[in-house]
């Protein structure tokens, strides 16, 4: 059964084009990776498939909902750790897990007791009643994965979850998340800059740039195909040759994106 | 029920922390009511009008409710900014109750706001008309509150930064305040009289002032009925607004 079908998803910001004219589709309970340098589509894509921002064409489908017809019960489908941060400050850390727990409504005996076994799993626990704006940067990324994971949706959009993180938290995280996939079924969708964290979790990956998927496939398919050894090796031979001189682009296009945005 | 009593309770909660908030948003009303009231008061009570201060105190009362509320509904583009929005916006729970939650938790802090002035308008020598109307003045401020956050919340719905913030303030919250009698009287037809006709906030204060000082402008009916019109309006137009909401 397909989770999440797009189709022929395009986004743009005034003339300049975001996303041009994708589509992919993700199987109930499985991995998968969407990788892509900066500014490539990435964080677009998921914010349109997780009902906070409208496609200027193509059809979403998640969990069997059109997203822009039936926003209310694609909501119901999914969970999502953002990139950026997306944490109350004048809160606590309990309180902000409390918050999420009722909206997505947890019930009260398996909230209480998710709460304090992620707080300890993010070595948060002893810190539960502190304001968050006394947290610091890391912190508060870990905070922000445990909330993320209060509740057990169907499908879980993780936007480069493990930026900032160490290497024993980012271990422990994808292992926990390895376990809710295998017990729960729980379909991942996940963006990240690490290549061995994809090329090691995800069982299928698409390689996105400049608003296109340029290849989609396994691990061994994308590399068998780009005759390369690593996965690192071959997402840099499909985006990466003229990266430097890209970078500027990217940027100018992001500043682009952003004052279009602002109007 | 309980997602609009989260987000109720976490409005509190972000007010009751931020005690400065709390005093800042109280001090000027209590200036305008000590200037205005022991300035003006003679000048008043020589024209024939009577205390100033029974005068005053309901339209000051109107006065810290307006700001607290209209703040409180654009607290939205904070949690825009600091990213807490896109967290309320992909659960679970029709935008259409988070906009109520946050909406009735902000009314609830801007009523607070005008029982506080209330009573500290005792002290400058205020006296209610009758005791037993002044749970009813207190359901008034309440809707007064209800509307003037989803006006906060509609205007905020529509920005993303805070540099619009002065804008409103000088071309939408102080007009208001200035144009809807809180300080002087309506009578008469001149310009201000009809302009005031337009000003939902003069339908707050009128009532206000019936309740509180046994002075009206209007009967208190249509008040009633103008402000319940208005406030439906409002909360429609703030939830439209708020369903539309892109990041």
């Amino acid at each position: 059964m397909k989770i999440i079908e797009v189709k022929n998803l395009t986004k743009k910001f005034g003339n300049f084009i975001a996303v041009n004219n994708i589509s992919f589709e993700v199987e109930k309970g499985e991995i998968f990776a969407f990788l892509g340098p900066n500014g490539a589509g990435k964080s677009t894509t998921i914010k349109m498939l997780t009902t906070l921002l409208s496609p200027s064409e193509g059809e979403l489908t998640l969990d069997g909902h059109n997203v822009k017809k039936n926003p209310n019960e694609v909501r119901h489908s999914f969970g999502i750790v953002f990139q950026d941060p997306s944490l109350d400050d004048e809160l606590t850390a309990y309180e902000n897990m409390e918050f999420h727990g009722v909206l997505y409504n947890v019930s009260k005996k398996i909230r209480r007791k998710r709460i304090e076994q992620l707080l300890n799993f993010v070595e948060l626990w002893d810190r539960k009643n502190s304001l968050v704006k006394e947290f610091s940067g890391g912190m508060k990324r870990r905070l922000e994965i445990a909330r993320g994971l209060l509740h057990h949706p169907k499908i879980l959009f993780l936007d480069e979850p493990t930026l900032g993180l160490d290497p024993q938290t980012r271990n422990h995280m994808w292992e926990y998340l390895r376990e809710l996939n295998e017990k729960e079924n729980i379909t991942i969708f996940f963006t990240t800059h690490y290549m061995e964290e994809a090329e090691k979790i995800a069982g299928r990956i698409a390689i996105i740039d400049h608003g296109n998927i340029v290849m989609s496939g396994t691990s061994d398919e994308l590399k068998k195909n780009t005759g390369t050894d690593s996965l690192e090796e071959a997402f840099l031979k499909l985006t990466g040759k003229d990266i430097r001189k890209d970078e500027a682009n990217t940027i100018d296009r992001m500043r682009m994106h952003r004052n279009r945005w602002r109007k | 029920m309980k997602t609009i009593y989260i987000l109720w309770l976490r409005q509190l909660k972000r007010y009751f922390r931020s005690k400065s908030r709390m005093f800042g948003s109280l001090a000027q009303p209590l200036l305008f009511l000590l200037a205005l009231g022991f300035g003006f008061g003679p000048v008043f009570a020589k024209a024939g009008q009577g205390n100033y201060i029974q005068f005053l105190v309901p339209g000051i009362i109107g006065m810290s409710i307006i700001f607290t509320s209209i703040f409180s509904g654009m607290e939205i583009i904070w949690d825009r900014q600091f990213g807490f929005l896109k967290e309320t916006l992909v659960a679970p729970v029709s935008r259409f109750n988070i906009m109520i939650g946050r909406t009735f938790g902000g009314a609830t802090i801007a009523t607070m706001q005008g029982i506080i002035v209330l009573l500290l308008s005792l002290l400058a020598g205020f006296r209610p008309f009758s005791l037993v109307l002044v749970p009813l003045a207190i359901l008034v401020m309440f809707l007064c509150s209800l509307l003037f956050t989803a006006m906060g919340t509609m205007i905020a719905s529509n920005l993303d930064d805070m540099q619009g913030f002065q804008m409103i303030m000088n071309f939408l919250v102080m007009p208001l305040f200035f144009l809807s009698g809180a300080i002087f009287p309506l009578g008469g037809s001149g310009v201000l009289a009809v302009v005031a006709k337009f000003d939902p906030l003069s339908y707050s204060i009128d009532l206000l002032r019936h309740l509180l000082s046994n002075i009206n402008n209007f009967t208190m009916g249509f008040d009633l009925f103008v402000l319940s019109i208005i406030t439906l309006v409002f909360l429609g137009l703030g939830s439209y607004f708020f369903s539309k909401i892109q990041i």
